[in-house]
């Protein structure tokens, strides 16, 4: 530590070198982050999952409904303690761009197997007690300006027509991961309006159990009920179903992981190359220093320190900036990637993969200053 | 005005071969990422753009935004399949195909699991979709248990080779042939009779109609009929503007996310670049003493360093564009909103994307050698003469 100054001085030696190779490390760190964050976003869903929620949908995929009177056959399923449902409504609001979800669910039932949402007592009791009343996540109120007491027009692609819908209460969400761009509303009022062949039909059931370490047998009992039925079920945790989800994304983490590495390369390249010149025009100061007595192992520390120093700096500033601004700063990308939050491993990561640019960009200036030999290096400048 | 020959900085870049091949290959790779995000983007794009025909039409349910979302009986079917309008097959009967279309769970080879395409098909579906072509085995038949898989689901999932038995809504059906349909959407679907299937699959209804226009001027006037007849509720839209529509959001998206990461990226190897070049410069401030002192001019000085410049990340871009060309045999699949259900797409690359990959690597040399550019010609001739 006692060479700190020495190296700083050679550090502010070119001042605008250093500049660039300290922006050019935390562009590329704050990328990194950024898409890692993407990446760890999408799987929110899973994070949010509770171990004792399982999900009961038809076994061919989610696009086949179940019938309603399945709700008293699985209330009945030893392990289960409580049942909602729900459809998927796929609405839009104004625009078919503006696209979030929908569900049409039993209210009463809906708060018991959800209790990460939170809704204030008196709107909670509104809510219940009228049938055309929707609730709305805050991050979606937020972004469409509601209030409560507005009529939010949703058009149905799946049930159609225009649906105007009261907003009578927001929620908002007690874990960070929660989903608060939603809406909600009475699954009887669409039951009713449905003609007769599609009245009593459930997009999905919702089944609480006793303890997670019930769930594996439970989804079993559940399956087996209705394995020779022509609506047979597929249960699984509310883990495994989002992970379903992400599966259906493909491989998208492998594009962005793609994407990561050719970047942190490229600029790992830039590294190098900027501390071998910075070396190479030093030649003679180095040799100076071993003149002075400077042992080789000392020279190579030096050098090395140098470009650590120099890629902690960019690391901390460029996982800083992202760190920032995804967290504290609520960014969401557009409304495009709801619950976008970079996580503490993330920036985790980033310093790690500065620390380690550092180490690769300074050991092949360091071997060589520390192989220098000083006669020939002296005579080189002359 | 005297230019300084480009043989001069040919040889400085020999000469630093280290620094300019590390810079080279910065660029190369913020070229690659470039062209690669492009490639992605265009490959979705391209298989959903070229799925329809302009000469074709699809009725679907009025206010469905997708097919999956629509329902069309019977009776609807008929009152359409009756226009005049519709082209004639060569025995005289209506160029058009009532299809049923669910989605339906499947193993991919990997073990993970998403949703297919399952398509009813009728008579006339071939005839109606020119680039499907049978690529092995042969069309199942009408009434038998029997279903065709596409080139994409044939390679991505498990049980889907000719002779497999594949489990579907209850029973199990033998895949009797591979459809080749040429990097479309169909690509990604399994069809089968879809007189068949409406009993199986527990759906009374059609989802789409598809029908050939006799001409395809006649579309205005067709969209108009049915769209204001009472007896049904339809929307009736070119088939080619049908699936194009489709790929807007997701493609903007992949698009918006390429554009974001490159030209960030970009902006570090710039500042690599101009590393590089002000050392270039500073290294060689007694040279360009010596060219200023015999004659040539402050211009010519500093055309020569942002040509060295240019040069440079324009041997890095040409190294990205051969390292981004095998990124043309990678498929992927990601889930379309617009069906709920995997569509497998291979990676484009056009030469549009190459020269842009190019010019976009001249862009970041032009910059990036501008600044240290200027301090060469700006240099003072005595002092730099005096250079150690």
């Amino acid at each position: 530590m006692k060479y700190m100054r020495l190296i700083l001085a050679h550090l502010l030696r070119s001042k605008r070198r250093t500049f660039l190779t300290i922006s050019s490390i935390a562009i590329a760190l704050f990328l990194f982050c950024t898409l890692r964050t993407v990446m760890t976003s999408l799987d929110a869903g899973i994070r949010a999952s509770d171990a004792t929620r399982l999900v009961v949908r038809h076994a061919a995929s989610l696009v086949f409904p179940l019938p309603l009177a399945y709700k008293e056959r699985l209330e009945r399923v030893p392990g289960v303690e409580r049942v909602s449902w729900g459809n998927w409504f796929g609405g839009y609001y104004q625009d078919p761009k503006n696209q979030f979800t929908q569900f049409a669910v039993d209210p009463v039932s809906l708060f018991d197997l959800f209790p990460e949402l939170l809704l204030s007592a008196p709107q909670r009791e509104t809510f219940l007690g009228e049938r055309t009343a929707c609730i709305a996540g805050k991050a979606l109120v937020a972004k469409y300006g509601w209030k409560v007491g507005d009529v939010i027009p949703i058009t149905g692609t799946i049930y159609p027509g225009e649906w105007r819908l009261t907003l009578r209460g927001i929620y908002t969400a007690s874990t960070p991961d929660a989903d608060e761009n939603t809406i909600f509303f009475h699954w009887d009022y669409l039951n009713e309006v449905m003609p007769e062949p599609r009245k009593n039909w459930v997009g999905i059931y919702w089944v609480r159990v006793g303890s997670a370490t019930d769930a594996p047998a439970v989804s079993g009992r559940i399956d087996a009920i209705y394995e020779n039925s022509p609506q047979p079920t597929k249960t699984e945790t509310e883990k495994a179903f989002q992970a379903g989800f992400i599966q259906m994304m493909g491989n998208v983490s492998l594009l962005l992981t793609i994407l990561g590495s050719a970047i942190v390369f490229a600029i790992m390249l830039v590294t190098i190359n900027t501390m071998m010149m910075a070396a190479r025009e030093r030649t003679t100061e180095i040799a100076v220093l071993k003149t002075l007595g400077f042992d080789d192992g000392l020279i190579l520390r030096l050098v090395a320190a140098e470009s650590m120093i120099l890629s902690l700096a960019g690391g901390i500033l460029g996982c800083g900036i992202a760190f920032l601004l995804f967290r504290r700063l609520d960014f969401t990308a557009g409304g495009m990637i709801p619950n976008f939050r970079m996580l503490p491993g993330t920036l985790g990561m980033g310093l790690l993969l500065a620390v380690l640019m550092g180490l690769l960009s300074g050991l092949a200036p360091a071997v060589q200053a520390a192989r220098l030999q000083i006669a020939g290096a002296l005579r080189k400048v002359a | 005005m005297a230019l300084i020959p480009i043989a001069y900085n040919l040889r400085n870049l020999a000469a630093r071969r280290v620094s300019t091949t590390l810079t080279a290959l910065g660029i190369a790779m913020v070229a690659w990422v470039f062209i690669f995000t492009l490639a992605l983007a265009g490959g979705f794009q391209a298989a959903l753009r070229t799925t329809g025909s302009p000469n074709n039409a699809m009725v679907i349910r009025k206010g469905s935004t997708a097919e999956l979302m629509s329902i069309l009986d019977r009776e609807s079917a008929a009152a359409v399949i009756s226009q005049e309008e519709i082209a004639r097959a060569p025995d005289d009967t209506p160029l058009a195909a009532a299809e049923l279309m669910v989605v339906w769970n499947l193993p991919r080879k990997s073990g993970t699991t998403t949703n297919v395409v399952v398509r009813g098909v009728g008579p006339k579906s071939l005839a109606l979709r020119p680039k499907v072509r049978l690529a092995e085995g042969r069309m199942f038949r009408p009434g038998l248990d029997e279903i065709v898989v596409g080139k994409m689901v044939s390679e991505r999932f498990r049980n889907c080779s000719v002779g497999n038995q594949l489990r579907l809504a209850g029973r199990s059906w033998t895949v009797v042939g591979v459809i080749d349909a040429q990097g479309t959407t169909f690509d990604s679907e399994i069809w089968g009779d879809v007189e068949l299937f409406m009993p199986v699959f527990d759906r009374p209804v059609f989802q789409s109609l598809t029908l050939r226009l006799r001409d395809p001027s006649y579309f205005p006037a067709l969209k108009k009929r049915l769209e204001s007849d009472p007896r049904m509720s339809v929307e009736v839209q070119r088939e080619d503007a049908f699936y194009a529509a489709q790929s807007g959001a997701l493609a903007g998206m992949l698009r918006g996310l390429g554009l974001f990461v490159t030209s960030i990226m970009a902006l570090g190897a710039v500042f690599g670049a101009l590393n590089t070049m002000y050392a270039a410069v500073g290294a060689r401030t007694k040279e360009i003493g010596a060219l200023l002192a015999i004659g040539f001019s402050r211009g010519s000085v500093l055309a020569s360093f942002l040509v060295e410049s240019v040069f440079l990340s324009l041997i890095g871009g040409l190294i990205g564009c051969v390292l981004a060309l095998p990124v043309r045999s990678f498929t992927t699949g990601t889930m379309s909103f617009a069906t709920f259900s995997e569509l497998a797409f291979r990676f484009q690359v056009t030469p549009g994307m190459l020269l842009a990959g190019l010019a976009f690597s001249a862009l970041m040399g032009l910059v990036g050698g501008f600044f240290p550019a200027r301090k060469a010609a700006a240099m003072p001739i005595i002092e730099s003469l005096r250079e150690a």
